[in-house]
């Protein structure tokens, strides 16, 4: 006698195909964006034709018009294609900020949870005495000895990143190291090499994986910040933050200059953002 | 009396990490940035001047002579000059603390107030549209650069509508000095607020269903009860401890804030130091910034050991 | 034999659970009735709707169950419709519950004796009446040292302690009626005794009448006088304790009988198949995939609640097929069937 429950069951899969990833709006609407974002870093000329940095004195300060659609500013130079040209700016200041300390970060965690001892004492030391600074001061600080400009941005990042993902992977591995998977991987004799990569890898990664898409909202912003304040990205180049310091000496009368390039920060960082938190929810969902 | 031992030991612990942090600092500033006698001199300066400098700064002597005057300095609130102000260090940091620690506390004062309600309401009506609508701004709010949103509303309510200054610092009475911080505390505020409402609505929903709040209904209690003795009280344990680590994070943050809104507080003194290569402040702030973020990291701890019975000392 | 006095009537309820794509049919017209004195068991498989049924006469169910059909009637009075303000007159003072697992029930942050004093809610008491009646209430549940653990947090007590403290708490208000939802399923073996006995002593001494939610057929011939046996959200055989071991009609009832251990050395049987999905459309009697006796009429009617006999109830097509007499014990003798 064939369960009536299985043969409802198959009835219903026929008519849902979608994945559980399309069903979700979040994860959509924040794909298109993060998608609109790597479009616009890698292909700015393709949605203007005019030149970031050409300097036209006779069109500065303009209102938003027709042929400047975000205005211009003190040296007459389109706000509009100077955003889109420093989207990959900050593109790259939140992925390759992120990017390191997630792989330096996760081997070093991965190291110090599985085999603990001195290794890991030591470095939960160093991450003690580095987080005793807020995360920004820490990043000013290393900047003001490093110096300015975009590469010690990434530096300066890289520094004070990994340990964020350091204590997630560790923690998650010394919650797996105790399960019945990994002792079973033990007993059957794996090296510990093996028993790392192949075992606890895939399992603990997704949870870092999460954390580093919020956390390039982070990276971006407060690559972003460094710039605005003086210290990161340098002028002429079109990154946002460094266009919205520019934009404090005009705040009075040239609005335009600070709403445009935080807006699409702000849209950015929504994406991601969106990405992140559906991420969670997904995995939560997978039984994580 | 085991907490109170918790709490020496606590306290204890924080000496040689800010111990290390002066080593560190003081170490890393002298090596890399350069002597600061050509630097104040500047490139055009003879040697014999910059030699003279040298002696009277006391530069002129091993490092680790210099770095033991620092750390005496320490105990004895001596921290040298400020080399581009001259007045001493100490006394900068005296003026501008209560400006900062002022403008922090203000901040997680607004973000307390709109987050405790408002992630109360998501969390009992989860999946609803209150709920979502939260969520929503919550994400929003996260995403958003906080250097932008302090420059809009200075745009909005300091020029265009001139209900509120546009920057500065008032210090004249408690309304003038409120005026001044207004923007600024909305701003810092606001990642704070997404912060904290998103873990008030996951605590309420979760507890929300827990079997301990049934069973508390089921004596009778009012529903007030209920939400003050047994949902709250135990979402404030994750609660707090959010709010104290992004206390530490406003430190950070004041720096920006406060060059936005031109509020002399030791953010922007760490900025303007940094520019002004000004290393006797900088590394003074350094050790104060380690100093405040582990005293709000005991203050935290405290607050949790009394608020969940279950920690052991 | 004399009218017994009416304390509970559950009339055709019905409790839904709305889910985002479907609407599973927890307990689906469902109706006893509760006398004075009563230990009234509600047995069945894990997911039958015991529990549902037992929550939603305190309104306590967990969101987002709802009562959409039905009457619960408390010495005459309709509880279904009644709002949250109207129930916290109800609560603890006539009904009062305890759950399955003390751990999760008790408040982890407050103290024992803040738990215990919530539960004077209704009277109004002194401080120092309130601590004497605490200190009274734990002794009576058999814990030692009651002065030093009223002072004390859950986490600090033992699983058997916590279970005692949370029945001391359900009793603060000298309740009408005891709503225990299977009350040890999560203790020891050892413990679980211990507790019965406990609950049975208090019944009597307090002049109590109780509800008792269990998967365990043992606990049912230990402790109750009337039982009902639940499958798929309906009752499907409800009479007393003796009638149901030893005069067993419906088919569910029987088989879950002879899958328990009889110290025989013959195989235990079980019982072919799952119970069915709730969300979806029942057609028919619910048990019909599962049952030994089911034919074409089965699957198309589900049958109603007939009495056939006094004070034995059932619901089944095929009751002139099945034996009269095929219980655990004969009628003659009383006493525990083996657990």
């Amino acid at each position: 006698m064939i369960n009536i429950r299985t043969k409802i069951e198959k009835r219903d899969k026929q008519r849902k195909p979608l994945p559980d990833w399309m069903q979700k709006p979040t994860f959509v609407v924040g794909l298109v964006i993060v998608i609109m974002f790597v479009f616009i870093a890698f292909f700015p000329g393709a949605l203007t034709n005019q030149d970031p940095l050409e300097i036209n004195v006779s069109e500065a300060l303009q209102k938003p018009n027709s042929s400047h659609f975000f205005g211009t500013d003190e040296y007459g130079r389109d706000i509009y294609t100077r955003i889109l040209y420093g989207a990959r700016i900050d593109l790259e200041m939140g992925v390759f900020g992120v990017l390191i300390p997630l792989i330096v970060g996760g081997i070093l965690g991965l190291i110090a949870g599985y085999y603990g001892g001195f290794f890991d004492t030591i470095i939960m030391r160093i991450i003690d005495v580095l987080m005793a600074f807020p995360f920004t001061i820490l990043v000013i600080v290393i900047m003001s000895i490093l110096g300015a400009g975009i590469k010690n941005v990434f530096i300066a990042l890289w520094i004070v990143g990994w340990m964020s993902y350091t204590r997630l992977v560790r923690g998650e591995v010394m919650k797996a190291k105790n399960t019945e998977y990994i002792q079973a991987a033990k007993v059957e004799g794996f090296t510990d090499k093996r028993i790392l990569l192949r075992h606890l890898l895939p399992n603990v990664i997704s949870s870092a994986v999460v954390f580093a898409a919020s956390d390039i909202v982070l990276c971006m912003l407060t690559g972003a910040s460094m710039s605005f304040l003086g210290l990161g990205v340098q002028l002429p180049a079109p990154e946002w933050g460094a266009i919205l310091n520019e934009g404090r000496s005009y705040i009075s009368y040239a609005w335009w200059i600070t709403l445009f390039p935080g807006l699409f920060l702000a849209f950015n960082g929504v994406g991601f953002s969106l990405l992140g938190d559906s991420l969670t929810d997904l995995l939560r969902r997978k039984g994580r | 009396m085991n907490r109170l031992n918790y709490i020496i030991k606590r306290i204890l612990q924080i000496i040689p990490v800010l111990f290390v942090v002066s080593i560190l600092i003081f170490f890393l500033l002298r090596f890399i940035g350069g002597d600061p006698a050509r630097l104040i001199l500047g490139d055009k300066a003879t040697k014999s001047a910059i030699k003279a400098l040298q002696i009277k700064l006391g530069l002129d002597q091993p490092l680790i002579t210099q770095y033991w005057i620092f750390l005496k300095g320490i105990f004895k609130l001596d921290l040298g000059n400020s080399l581009s102000l001259q007045v001493s260090v100490a006394y900068l940091l005296k003026q501008r603390m209560p400006l900062t620690i002022k403008l922090t506390l203000f901040s997680a004062l607004l973000a307390i107030i709109f987050s405790l309600p408002l992630g109360y309401l998501a969390g009992k009506h989860k999946d609803h549209v209150w709920d979502h609508t939260i969520r929503t701004l919550t994400l929003v709010f996260i995403s958003m650069p906080s250097f932008w949103v302090g420059l809009l509303l200075m745009i909005l309510f300091g020029v265009k509508l001139g209900w509120l200054p546009a920057g500065g610092w008032d210090e004249t009475n408690f309304l003038t000095q409120l005026r001044s911080l207004l923007l600024p505390a909305i701003t810092e505020s606001l990642a704070l607020t997404a912060l904290l409402m998103r873990d008030m609505r996951n605590s309420v929903a979760d507890i929300s269903q827990m079997d301990y709040v049934y069973f508390a209904k089921s004596k009778g209690i009012k529903q007030s009860a209920v939400r003050k003795h047994h949902i709250f009280r135990n979402a404030l344990i994750s609660y707090v401890t959010l709010v104290s680590i992004n206390i530490a994070y406003m430190l950070g943050g004041s720096v920006i804030i406060e060059t936005v809104f031109a509020l002399p507080g030791i953010g922007k003194l760490m900025i303007d130091s940094i520019f002004n290569r000004d290393y006797q402040v900088v590394q003074s702030l350094v050790l104060l910034f380690a100093g405040l973020v582990m005293l709000v990291n005991l203050i935290t701890d405290i607050l949790y050991s009394f608020l969940d019975p279950r920690v052991s000392y | 034999m004399e009218e017994r006095k009416e304390i509970l009537e559950v009339k055709n309820l019905k409790v839904y659970f709305p889910l985002k794509h479907e609407v599973v049919k927890a307990v689906d017209g469902v109706s006893f009735t509760i006398y004075e004195g009563d230990s009234f068991g509600l047995v069945g498989e894990s997911g039958c709707g015991k529990s549902q049924t037992l929550f939603s006469i305190l309104k306590l169910l967990k969101s987002p169950g709802k009562i959409v059909g039905g009457q619960i009637l408390y010495k005459g009075k309709d509880l279904a419709p009644l709002n949250e303000k109207e129930m916290e007159k109800v609560r603890g003072k006539e009904i009062a519950q305890i759950f399955q697992e003390p751990m999760t029930a008790l408040n982890p942050v407050l103290t024992i004796k803040k738990q215990i004093f919530e539960a004077f809610v209704h009277t109004k008491m002194t401080k120092e009446e309130k601590d004497k009646q605490a200190i009274e209430l734990l002794r009576l549940v058999g814990i030692p040292n009651p002065e030093k653990r009223l002072k004390e947090y859950p986490h600090q007590f033992s699983g058997g302690m916590r279970q005692r403290a949370m029945i001391a708490i359900a009793l603060g208000e000298n309740p009408n009626l005891l709503l225990a939802d299977e009350p040890t399923t999560a203790l020891d073996v050892t413990i679980q005794e211990q507790i019965l006995a406990l609950i049975e002593d208090l019944k009597e001494k307090l002049g109590m009448s109780m509800i008792l939610v269990t998967h365990d057929l043992g606990v049912i011939a230990e402790m109750c006088n009337r039982v009902a046996v639940m499958y798929a959200g309906k009752i499907m055989e409800i009479t007393d304790t003796v009638t149901l071991f030893s005069k067993p009609r419906h088919p569910y009832t029987r088989a879950l009988m002879s899958s328990l251990p009889n110290g025989s050395k013959n195989k235990l049987e079980t019982i072919k198949g799952t119970p069915p999905n709730l969300a979806k459309e029942i057609i028919g009697c619910p048990f019909a995939p599962r049952c030994k006796y089911a034919i074409d009429k089965c699957r198309k009617e589900c049958p109603e609640m007939i009495e056939i006999e006094k004070n034995h109830f059932t619901r089944c097509n095929r009751l002139d097929v099945i034996s009269k007499f095929e219980g655990l014990i004969s009628v003659e003798e009383e006493g525990k069937n083996g657990k």
